[in-house]
């Protein structure tokens, strides 16, 4: 439905959008996850029509919309900042689009009513923007870039100008929309939360290429490279030199661990040559007594630090080595005490399937 | 203990007493003024010095009586002259406020979309006039607009006209003379609402179907309103009353209140018609500077 094909963009010479190509299917709410300054924005302005692309191509539903000015677009963008103008009112800000399109007035008001009855500001037609909070003014943008029955809705950080609890409340509304609408939703975020609970599909970017694309279990589970594992949630990563390959599996040595570890691999990779791995900290088992090794990778250490969440704790264990990893483990059972303290001598174990091999 | 209460320190107590020094100075060299022109306005000419009759009489036994007249006020309206004069001088600054806007909006916008510094550079640009002389800038014209000035001089030897164009001492040159001068009063107002606009808002009018010159409609234009409205007056107020302008450019047929007081004042010496002009003239200014105000004090509840 949308197809970006070698889009790139400079910035007098300094690259902000390198080379993406992205496939987006129709109904989906997909996201591009990064950092600041990594180009998503720039990503996102190109395919609103803001800006235009050094070099590449925009399919809109197979029409060629690369050079097509924004107010050609059948896109919205819904602005970080929101850009409600404020000198109109609520009503008056979402029939904007509606006018510019020259729809009949009885049907512009209709319409306005049913995007306010949607996002449920009925009662608040009348007000400025500036008498809303910031979660009113949200749903007014998210209503004003609706009304026009886009077939892409472009989303900048649609969630980031709102309080901590607002935002996981809104989150689920923004996905229940798009699933009650089916519009294409492109939301562009930092926040790799938001991203993992909105999307179906998450691109992660970095320094303007894309590093991966995949739902959200295959880029939490199964990162292909160190930038996307270390940005997307907690991971341990360690280097290690392949010292053997059979049936499937690697068997490295970790000498900042002072381990012999294994990892299931497809690939075969020749003996002496550099791998990283990394492992979840909800993958390891902490544990005081030895754990049977086998499918397993086993090192000991002694715990440094303890984080008591209620849910769940946070290990922070140094092993023999001198190096650290981060462990955590659900508290499923009621208890005052807890079975594992600091400076005790503990195991942890993961499975050998758990382990990521990443390969740059 | 509980009893204490917050005081002020002395130094505070004397700073709060200077800021109201300017006040002071406000009362004193505005309304002062003011009340003694009100005063000859109701009084009646007379051929002394001072040219007028006075308000209070006093006779052997202290105050006699107040003899204060409509007369001045009514002659006014009865004689057309003044009214044409104050309507014609309203047309003027109002064309002249205009031309200013016209002129300054462009440039007002134009800076404000510059980079920050360029802006900067630019502004002291605008502002630069200001380090010469009002009246020195006024006259420097005259050398321009001359039959036999600069500009005349240089189209005559360039062969583009063959006599000299007539462009001083008539109302052209007073338009350009009050575009020339007050044309920074209405840029800077309307730099500052041009300046603070969220670019986003054009962006988003784009998004949802507005082409460039529909968003300016749209969007720049509502929201720069008060810049507008603020260097409107600034220009307006001032021309209307303007006399350096109108005396040293403007023609015989230059009909300007500015220059009807002076004639009043020190050709007829007719004191009280001359003030019965000014204090009509003051009551016609203040009233959309009031209704400026209270546009204002809307706009800021609005926004609190």
């Amino acid at each position: 439905m949308v197809q970006i094909r070698g889009l790139s963009k400079d910035f007098n010479g300094i690259v902000a959008v390198d080379q993406v190509s992205l496939d987006i299917q129709r109904g989906e709410l997909f996201a591009i996850l990064g950092s600041s300054g990594c180009g998503k924005t720039t990503l996102l302005r190109m395919l609103a029509g803001f800006e235009q692309p050094s070099g590449g191509q925009v399919l809109i539903d197979g029409v060629d919309m690369t050079e097509a000015p924004p107010y050609e677009r059948p896109v919205n963008l819904m602005f970080q900042s929101y850009a409600l103008f404020p000198h109109m009112t609520v009503a008056d800000n979402v029939a904007y689009g509606l006018k510019k399109e020259r729809l009949p007035a009885a049907q512009i008001r209709a319409r306005v009513a049913e995007m306010l009855a949607l996002v449920k500001l009925e009662t608040l037609a009348a007000r400025k923007p500036d008498k809303l909070s910031g979660g009113q003014q949200q749903r007014v943008a998210l209503a004003r870039a609706l009304v026009k029955r886009p077939k892409l809705l472009l989303l900048d950080e649609p969630l980031a100008a709102l309080d901590r609890k607002l935002r996981e409340h809104t989150q689920f509304e923004l996905a229940n929309l798009q699933y009650q609408l089916g519009t294409t939703f492109v939301v562009v975020t930092h926040d790799q939360d938001e991203a993992m609970v909105l999307a179906s599909r998450i691109a992660v970017m970095s320094e303007g290429r894309i590093a991966q694309v995949g739902t959200p279990a295959e880029v939490y589970e199964y990162p292909t490279n160190r930038h996307v594992a270390s940005f997307v949630g907690n991971i341990n990563l360690i280097d290690g030199v392949v010292t053997g390959c059979e049936a499937g599996r690697v068997a490295l040595r970790c000498e900042a661990l002072n381990a012999s570890l294994c990892v299931v691999c497809a690939e075969a990779l020749p003996a002496g040559e550099p791998l990283c791995i990394a492992v979840r900290p909800e993958k390891i088992t902490i544990s005081r007594t030895e754990p049977d090794a086998t499918n397993r990778n086993v090192v000991k250490g002694v715990v440094r630090d303890l984080g008591y969440f209620g849910d769940q704790s946070l290990y922070r264990v140094r092993l023999t080595s001198g190096a650290v990893l981060q462990v955590s483990a659900q508290n499923l059972r009621r208890s005052a005490s807890l079975t594992i303290e600091w400076d005790d001598e503990v195991y942890l174990s993961w499975e050998v399937a758990s382990t990521i091999p990443l390969h740059s | 203990m509980s009893t204490a209460t917050p005081t002020v320190p002395p130094w505070q107590q004397w700073l709060r007493r200077a800021v109201r020094v300017p006040y002071l100075w406000l009362l004193l060299f505005f309304l002062a003024p003011f009340l003694i022109i009100l005063k000859i306005s109701f009084a009646e000419p007379v051929i002394a010095q001072p040219p007028f009759s006075a308000l209070l009489v006093w006779g052997a036994h202290g105050l006699q009586g107040i003899r204060a007249t409509f007369e001045n006020y009514s002659f006014l309206f009865r004689d057309g002259y003044y009214g044409i004069i104050v309507l014609s001088s309203l047309k003027m600054a109002a064309i002249g406020t205009v031309l200013c806007l016209l002129l300054g909006y462009p440039m007002a916008y134009f800076i404000a979309r510059q980079p920050p510094r360029r802006r900067q550079l630019l502004l002291l640009a605008v502002i630069l006039p200001f380090w010469i002389s009002f009246l020195l800038r006024v006259y420097a014209w005259i050398g321009l607009l001359d039959n036999h000035g600069v500009i005349n001089h240089l189209l005559l030897s360039l062969g583009i006209i063959h006599k000299p164009l007539t462009m001083l001492y008539n109302n052209f040159a007073v338009y350009l003379g009050i575009v020339y001068s007050y044309l920074p009063f209405m840029i800077l107002p309307l730099y500052s609402t041009l300046e603070r606009l969220n670019l986003d808002l054009l962006d988003a009018a784009a998004d949802l179907g507005a082409r460039r010159w529909r968003a300016f409609v749209d969007i720049t234009l509502p929201l720069s309103l008060p810049g507008i409205l603020g260097g409107c007056l600034l220009v307006f107020i001032p021309a209307v009353g303007e006399f350096t302008i109108p005396a040293l450019l403007g023609g015989a047929d230059t009909l300007m209140i500015g220059r009807v007081l002076w004639d009043e004042f020190f050709v007829s010496r007719d004191w009280p018609v001359a003030s019965a002009v000014s204090v009509v003239l003051l009551l016609l200014l203040i009233a959309p500077i009031l209704w400026f105000q209270h546009l204002q004090n809307r706009e800021h509840e609005a926004s609190t």
